[in-house]
């Protein structure tokens, strides 16, 4: 690309101070290769939205005019590590900022080649949306389909794929719909609540900003249109209500006393003074007596605040119990059924392997009592005969754990129903697990 | 906290829940943390948040300063007064006294920037401190966009950037063995902006070189720079007086100054909004010396 096609968009005022509005933020994942144009896409809406700033673009013009690149490589502005613009190749996720009046945007921008598994997951455990791309001349290509299913196995709420480079099929609605089809009933066959398809030209900025003159048959919304307004407000679980207890304040002050409060993050459900409540895993209850900030209390609390809920009773709380309802409260479980990512290059998962666990505020020890299977996410395709998960492998496992968890369907509670796989002796991170089943 | 009947929050709501979470698991699964205080307005925020997530009870965690002896008075002012208003126990990490000492040497330059990691470490290793809150975010540069909210470092504290532990959901792993430690970042997914929006949304007092002051400075590298001790003016280099503020406070020899006219929070605001320059890329000396700056000095333990 040459940066004169890189006309400045019309997303004005995207950085403006003072909003009429609320801003909300929205997290999305990016998958794709450079092939795909996807770095061009970031760029092009980083640059429409005037989140792009000229000495980051005029540093990445220069390395990009001493490699001798035909056009300047916009890849290079969220490659930031020595070793990947030698080798010109993404290692890691990159986090890139943008807002308009409407919505800050997070962007996990996953690289597509190299361990794209780990780092998928990873961008997509977070993600309201991910964005996917393919390139209109080549169609669906096996990654596309990995990236789908990663993001179903990550229960993102909601899927975009982008139709890029329409330019160089002419704009063709026939080119479009074949590669909407087809991808749509692959993702019938997953679980992905929500699909939109977006034909775009990222390096000629067709459908980003406003709707493309040159593809009138197209009648849904421009990118940056469907991102800034797509509903994710339900996406929350409003109805289970789950609190893990994250720390105890009990300040050591002669000015307040007695005051002991659990502090924490709501994972989900509205709590509110006077509600019935009850804690895991000792199973006593309780009313709430106050829910409060440092700014002063609050009349209900609901994902993401972080706030602190008082009880009227004195119990025994401490990090790692869980604040949920009577009548609806989590799996308190120590034999999980769970799908597990593998993540570390040394040392392969292994059954009869003991490992620490991270789940909510929760720490616990595992055993692997048994590898169901190994899916292949090409063919979805499950290896029955799999005697252990190898870095960027998923399966189905079973663990026993020391304490229980207290623990809800990962399809239920993404907060809940996730945990992370720690090696005890290097402490490295080296799974993540999905809860399918816990008992 | 501006709550809609839907039961929404606002973007600033949410990163501030975020950077309390963060916090409050350092605290409940780190036994010695301590929070880097530069009394620049990311540090300044990040104090904010401690006292957010832990009250009514005092912030349980000492804060650091690495000192080097390059101040900005305006910048010291603030701290000592900041730190006595919030009854906070200050270790203050000085770079003169490890010129004195020998365990580091003037660079040739004169500027401190790469030789206050040593004097960071033998801090850290002295206090066995075991977590560091730094105010780093990921939108400064590009380096820093790879930067986990944890993020480890070995025994020399060392930052590997291809070899980070993956990060998913909000499950943050901070175990390490004796000597390793964990550098924290919960300003990691704010942007200048929002830090901005923060502190006029919390009406929080910063020091007053980052609002629109009457300064003399000097030009160089097609910066402004304070003619102060540390930074005497070259030769051909005219001092002239200038309307300037400062976007970031780093050392006072490597920490430019840009014209401005905003005197007030909202119209610092406008200002960063209609931008185009990167904080660091207009204000930061060190930053320059390559594409790879930032990241080599992170790899030796900077913050």
């Amino acid at each position: 690309m040459t940066t004169e096609t890189f006309a400045p968009g019309d997303a004005s005022d995207a950085r403006a101070g003072n909003q009429a509005r609320p801003m909300d933020l929205l997290r999305f994942a990016t998958a794709g290769s450079v092939d795909d144009g996807k770095s061009t896409l970031i760029g092009r809406l980083l640059y429409d939205t005037k989140s792009l700033f000229t000495d980051q673009l005029a540093a990445v013009e220069a390395v990009s005019a001493a490699r001798g690149d035909e056009y300047t490589d916009l890849s290079l502005l969220t490659d930031g590590l020595r070793a990947e613009r030698e080798q010109g190749i993404t290692i890691d996720v990159a986090y890139r900022y943008f807002a308009t009046p409407r919505r800050k945007f997070i962007i996990a921008d996953t690289p597509g080649h190299i361990q794209y598994t780990r780092n998928m997951v990873t961008g997509a455990s977070t993600a309201d949306l991910a964005l996917i791309l393919v390139d209109a001349r080549k169609g669906l290509v096996e990654q596309s389909r990995r990236h789908a299913f990663l993001c179903s196995l990550l229960r993102v709420p909601h899927l975009v794929l982008c139709v890029n480079k329409m330019d160089l099929v002419d704009f063709s609605q026939e080119v479009f719909e074949r590669i909407a089809d087809e991808f749509t009933a692959f993702a019938a066959k997953l679980d992905v609540p929500d699909l939109t398809v977006v034909p775009i030209s990222a390096l000629k900025g067709d459908n980003i900003v406003t709707r493309s003159e040159n593809m009138p048959w197209y009648e849904g919304p421009a990118l940056l249109h469907h991102l800034e307004r797509v509903h994710i407000a339900s996406d929350r679980n409003l109805v289970d209500v789950r609190f893990p207890v994250q720390y105890v304040i009990r300040p050591q002050s002669t000015v307040v006393t007695d005051y002991r409060g659990y502090a924490g993050q709501v994972a989900s459900g509205v709590l509110k003074p006077g509600d019935e409540v009850m804690v895991l895993p000792s199973g006593f209850t309780s009313r709430i007596r106050a829910v409060e900030t440092a700014d002063g209390p609050v009349a209900a609390a609901f994902p993401p605040m972080s706030v602190t809920v008082r009880l009227e009773d004195e119990i025994d709380i401490s990090r790692g119990d869980m604040i949920c309802r009577p009548n609806n409260a989590p799996a308190v479980a120590q034999d999980i059924e769970a799908m597990v990512c593998w993540m570390d290059e040394t040392r392969p998962l292994q059954i009869g392997g003991k490992y620490a666990i991270k789940h909510t505020t929760r720490a616990a020890r595992a055993i692997v009592r048994s590898l169901h299977y190994r899916l292949d996410i090409n063919s979805l395709h499950r290896d029955e005969s799999a005697a252990e998960l190898r870095l960027n492998e998923i399966g189905r496992v079973r663990l026993r754990t020391t304490v229980p968890l207290l623990a809800d369907e990962y399809r239920r509670n993404r907060t809940t129903g996730g945990f992370v796989i720690i090696d005890e002796t290097t402490n490295r991170t080296v799974g993540a697990g999905m809860i399918v089943e816990a008992a | 906290m501006t709550v809609t009947p839907a039961y929404q929050v606002t973007h600033l709501d949410e990163l501030e829940a975020e950077s309390i979470f963060v916090m409050r698991e350092v605290v409940a699964e780190l036994e010695r943390p301590v929070l880097l205080f530069s009394g620049g307005k990311d540090s300044i925020v990040m104090l904010r948040l401690a006292q957010k997530a832990f009250a009514p009870a005092q912030i349980p965690f000492p804060v650091m300063h690495v000192d080097t002896g390059h101040n900005f008075p305006e910048v010291l002012d603030y701290r000592d007064r900041r730190v006595a208003e919030l009854g906070l126990h200050l270790v203050v990490a000085s770079v003169p006294e490890a010129l004195a000492s020998g365990l580091v040497r003037e660079s040739a330059d004169g500027m401190r920037n790469r030789i206050q990691t040593p004097v960071l470490l033998d801090a850290v290793e002295k206090h066995r401190f075991d977590a560091l809150f730094g105010g780093a975010r990921r939108d400064e540069e590009k380096a820093r966009a790879k930067e986990r909210m944890f993020s480890f470092r070995d025994e020399f504290g060392q930052w590997d950037p291809k070899n980070q532990r993956p990060e998913l959901w909000s499950l943050y792993n901070g175990r390490h063995h004796p000597g390793e430690s964990i550098r924290v970042f919960p300003l990691s997914n704010w942007t200048e902006l929002d830090v901005w929006h923060y502190i006029a949304r919390e009406r929080i007092e910063l020091p007053s070189i980052y609002y629109a002051h009457e300064r003399e400075v000097l030009e160089r590298d097609g910066m402004l720079y304070a003619v102060n001790e540390f930074l005497p003016a070259r030769a051909g280099e005219e001092r002239f007086k200038a309307r300037v503020r400062y976007r970031t406070v780093g050392d006072a020899s490597c920490t430019a100054a840009v014209r401005s006219d905003a005197d007030t929070v909202e119209k610092v605001i406008g200002e960063v909004a209609a931008t185009r320059i990167t904080e660091r890329g207009a204000t930061r000396g060190d930053d320059r010396v390559s594409e790879a700056a930032m990241e080599d000095r992170k790899r030796e333990g900077y913050f």
